[in-house]
């Protein structure tokens, strides 16, 4: 399978199988664009004809190139090379090493698109993880990750620093263990900053290999979407503390992230303020949920959220101190084959851990009775649950076996799935269509770092699009 | 090449060989979490 696409001016091409991308000139790309498959020796006349614009000749000679990175293993390869079977062995073994642990289900913010339902997960009572409860949580992950040297560990909520000295003493645990049992802790906090003080920036900044620092951007789009339990905004309360946090953080990880709605579909200007206070890095997501959330990005906003992003990329190649996070594709150095057949680990290497200690197959699950696994202090973990989501990959998932952006992509949210289609198999489109926009901006801007193909984006060129030819009916209807 | 540039060669398939071995990082790619792409996580073992 081979994808043509134009991106920020620029024609591409990803062969899906092999991991090749190629720029291309106009001619190639709409030579490409006709092939429907394997290339035979020479040009079809036929196809030829579909391309009076271009001399013959020169037609030609773009043929001889395709067949070039064809015989060269660069086009329309096939995956043969790969048995999913083999493959998905790995995963099915069930080695858990991600924990999400939810140390607060209580929050001190009342953002009105929480999926958690600000932060009680819609129990209706809101708690905080003992330390107790947190260090058997920390003893079953030992147990269960097996030969895996590498654990990550998510404190998450509701909002973690809630849950402080839980949180301290889980680190102090889980570091007493690593030794004896030949692992590595990595910690990671997700917080709203409502609660950061110097000391707990410092502990961050020693203790925690990422940090996930969530705002939405302006404050008019902030305040409006993230209040406190008073209904004032929040955005006042966390920059100051973001921006110390952040200054403080050395070369290690973090990320300013928010959340764009269909409040806000210019969030483009989001990200870009939040470069402004100082974040490099940065990502801003959309919404997602069933058609009917009001907040939730829906299948008639795509036009839109699509032009942004490519405004966004246009941008974002003037502004090189910030770093876009789902633009950032490393094409060359990103994971092995096998950890693109599911990106997802949920119910298998990631579970999540509520503060009662009962396990879910990740944080989104949490809540669902019939998703609930099992529970840390009796140790069970059912694995007809966990084999469910096992199953789940590029090839058993019906959208993804045919979608060119499978190997980038690893195969989407099972809770999204869920949320919008009552079942963790079936794609949730729209956030497949946005999925596949930004990857093609990344791929395209990879292009241009990289000093090639077309000279980055002039003006609006109707013909360089491949898209929804919607200006160019417009255009028409001006003459 | 006069019309093609490569941008990238086929990594994916050299991948296969010696990938899977379960150290990189687990990702999520949900929209209300450290979402990740797969594409631009490290790999654990190069
Ligand atoms: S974009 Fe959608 S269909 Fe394509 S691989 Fe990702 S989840 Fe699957
Ligand atoms: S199901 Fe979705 S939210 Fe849960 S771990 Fe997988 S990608 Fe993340």
């Amino acid at each position: 399978m081979v994808h043509t696409f134009t991106a920020l001016g620029q024609y591409l091409a990803a062969d899906v199988n092999s991991g090749a991308v190629h720029v291309l000139d106009k001619l190639t790309y709409d030579l490409l664009s006709l092939i429907p498959g394997p290339m035979g020796e020479t040009l079809p006349p036929e196809l030829a004809e579909q391309l009076p614009q271009y001399d013959r000749r020169e037609l030609e000679e773009g043929w001889r190139e395709l067949l070039e990175l064809q015989d060269g293993g660069l086009l329309f390869t096939d995956d043969t090379y790969l048995d999913p079977e083999a493959a998905m062995a790995l995963p099915r073994a069930a080695v858990v090493k991600a924990l999400c642990l939810h140390v607060s289900h209580d929050c001190n913010l009342r953002c009105r698109y929480c999926f958690a339902s600000t932060g009680d997960f819609g129990t209706g009572h809101r708690m905080t993880m003992t330390p107790e409860t947190a260090k058997r949580a920390i003893d079953w992950v030992v147990a269960k990750s097996g030969k895996r040297r590498n654990i990550e560990v998510d404190f998450f909520g509701g909002e973690p620093l809630m849950a402080l000295d839980t949180v301290k003493q889980t680190v102090e645990y889980a570091r007493s263990l690593e030794k004896e049992h030949d692992k590595v802790f990595r910690f990671t906090i997700t917080t709203n900053g409502v609660l950061l003080d110097d000391d707990t920036i410092d502990y961050i900044n020693r203790e925690m290999s990422n940090v996930v620092l969530s705002m939405d951007g302006r404050r008019e789009v902030n305040d409006h979407m993230r209040p406190t339990v008073n209904g004032k905004g929040s955005y006042d309360v966390i920059v100051p503390k973001f921006q110390k946090l952040v200054a403080g953080r050395g070369t290690k990880d973090y990320y300013v992230r928010g959340t764009f709605t269909r409040d806000n579909l210019d969030f483009s200007a989001d990200v870009l303020h939040l470069g402004d206070l100082g974040f490099r890095h940065v990502s801003v997501e959309p919404c997602s949920g069933p058609a009917d959330d009001p907040f939730a990005i829906r299948k008639e906003d795509l036009p839109q959220v699509e032009e942004e992003y490519e405004k966004l990329a246009r941008l974002l190649m003037e502004r090189r101190d910030i770093n876009f996070f789902h633009f950032n594709v490393d094409l060359a150095q990103g994971p092995c084959v096998i950890k693109r057949l599911r990106g997802c680990g949920a119910g298998c290497e990631y579970v999540a851990i509520t503060p009662d200690g009962e396990i879910y197959p990740c944080h989104q699950f949490v809540g669902k009775e019939e998703y609930r696994m099992g529970n840390v202090f009796d140790g069970s973990f059912d694995m007809e649950i966990s084999g469910r989501f096992a199953d789940q990959n590029i090839y058993t998932r019906p959208a993804c076996r045919e979608c060119w952006a499978r190997f980038y992509c690893s195969g989407g949210c099972s809770a999204s799935n869920l949320l919008v289609n009552g079942d963790i198999t079936k794609s949730n489109e729209v956030a497949c269509e946005m999925e596949r926009k930004r990857l093609e901006c990344a791929i395209a801007l990879n292009a241009i770092a990289a000093g090639m193909g077309e000279a980055p984006y002039t003006e609006r060129d109707n013909t360089a699009c491949n898209q929804c030819g919607a200006c160019a009916a417009e255009e028409k209807s001006n003459i | 090449m006069k019309h093609i540039q490569t941008l990238n060669g086929a990594t994916l398939k050299a991948s296969a060989a010696k990938g899977g071995c379960g150290e990189c990082q687990t990702s999520c790619q949900s929209a209300c979490k450290t979402s990740c792409t797969v594409a631009n996580q490290k790999c654990e073992n190069q």
